[in-house]
């Protein structure tokens, strides 16, 4: 169990949330301009990334607020949390 | 503007309706335990519940305020208290109404007087949730069954109202004072959450007196 650190309600327990996967994944300006496989790389394509990873999570059971979260996916330890629509912060000492 | 009056709630009306947990209010008593580590549950029916939805930095915030006799609450777990309402706090832009004495139409009719800009919503959500209040010595041992919370005075003070759950089941915890608690469950929940807590007091009713 990690403990996440929402922006609005402090910190809480992990099964409070559900995941969201990869943050700033913009979507397509226009989508019909689109061929299949570009669609298809925006819809199923992501990051398999070790270490610093930027992700979106949701406070389901809280204030029901998306927010974003650079957690290490080798050692869960959370480096950063931040509100949807802020740029990803830079961390001090480079990645773990 | 939207006509306001004054009406009362319909006591007479409220003698024809079947609260959530209606069916459970005789296994209520049974389950109470009283002495040193007494908890007893109850449901307080038909609390008048409005959703209040209202963007951030909008300046319906004020007008609101002056119609509720409060500031709206600013951060989460605080509960505003106003003329006969009081404010819970859901999130950044969204706000839970809870009245004893007033109407859900009376104040609806009030807030959507208040509410000028597009974005701001009020909805009488009364039947949403039903109200279970805990009390006792041991309330606060029963909720630590189930609640991921840190519920110890210090990190959760009376006058405080949170968004947590309770045996797996979503709900409002609004710690009303010490040793005594409203439950918020959605209604279709009660029945469950009402069963949980029963079950959750039984102990104390073992080894306490009775």
């Amino acid at each position: 169990m990690i403990l996440i650190s929402c922006p609005d309600c402090g910190s809480r327990d992990e099964t409070e949330f559900h995941y969201g996967g990869q943050a700033h994944v913009p979507y397509p300006e226009d989508p019909n301009a689109l061929t299949d496989e570009e669609w298809g790389r925006y819809l199923f394509y992501r990051e398999n990334t070790k270490g610093i990873f930027a992700e979106r999570w949701v406070h389901s059971s809280g204030c029901r607020k998306w927010f974003n979260v650079l957690r290490d996916t080798v050692t869960y330890r959370i480096a950063a949390v931040y509100r949807t629509g802020e740029p990803r912060p830079t961390l001090d000492g480079g990645s773990q | 503007m939207v006509e306001t009056t004054i009406e009362p709630l319909d006591k007479t009306i409220n003698e024809l309706r079947v609260s959530p947990a209606q069916h459970l209010h005789g296994d209520f008593v049974d389950a109470g335990v009283s002495g040193a580590r007494g908890v007893r549950v109850r449901e307080e029916q038909f609390l008048t519940m409005v959703g209040l939805r209202v963007p951030i930095g909008s300046p319906d915030r004020e007008r609101l305020a002056k119609v509720l006799g409060t500031e709206l609450p600013a951060r989460c777990g605080e509960v505003a208290v106003g003329h006969d309402v009081a404010v819970l706090w859901l999130s950044p832009d969204e706000f839970l109404v809870i009245s004893q004495n007033v109407a859900g139409s009376t104040l609806v009719s009030y807030l959507r007087a208040g509410a000028s800009e597009d974005g701001v919503a009020v909805l009488d959500l009364s039947a949403n949730r039903t109200t279970l209040r805990l009390e006792g010595a041991s309330a606060r041992a029963v909720l630590e069954k189930g609640c991921p919370l840190d519920l110890h005075p210090r990190a959760f003070a009376p006058g405080t109202a949170v968004a947590t759950s309770i045996g797996r089941v979503p709900v409002l915890l609004w710690k009303v004072e010490n040793d005594s608690y409203r439950i918020l469950p959605r209604a279709s929940y009660a029945d469950f959450l009402g069963r949980w807590l029963i079950d959750a007091m039984a102990e104390f009713k073992v080894s306490g007196s009775g």
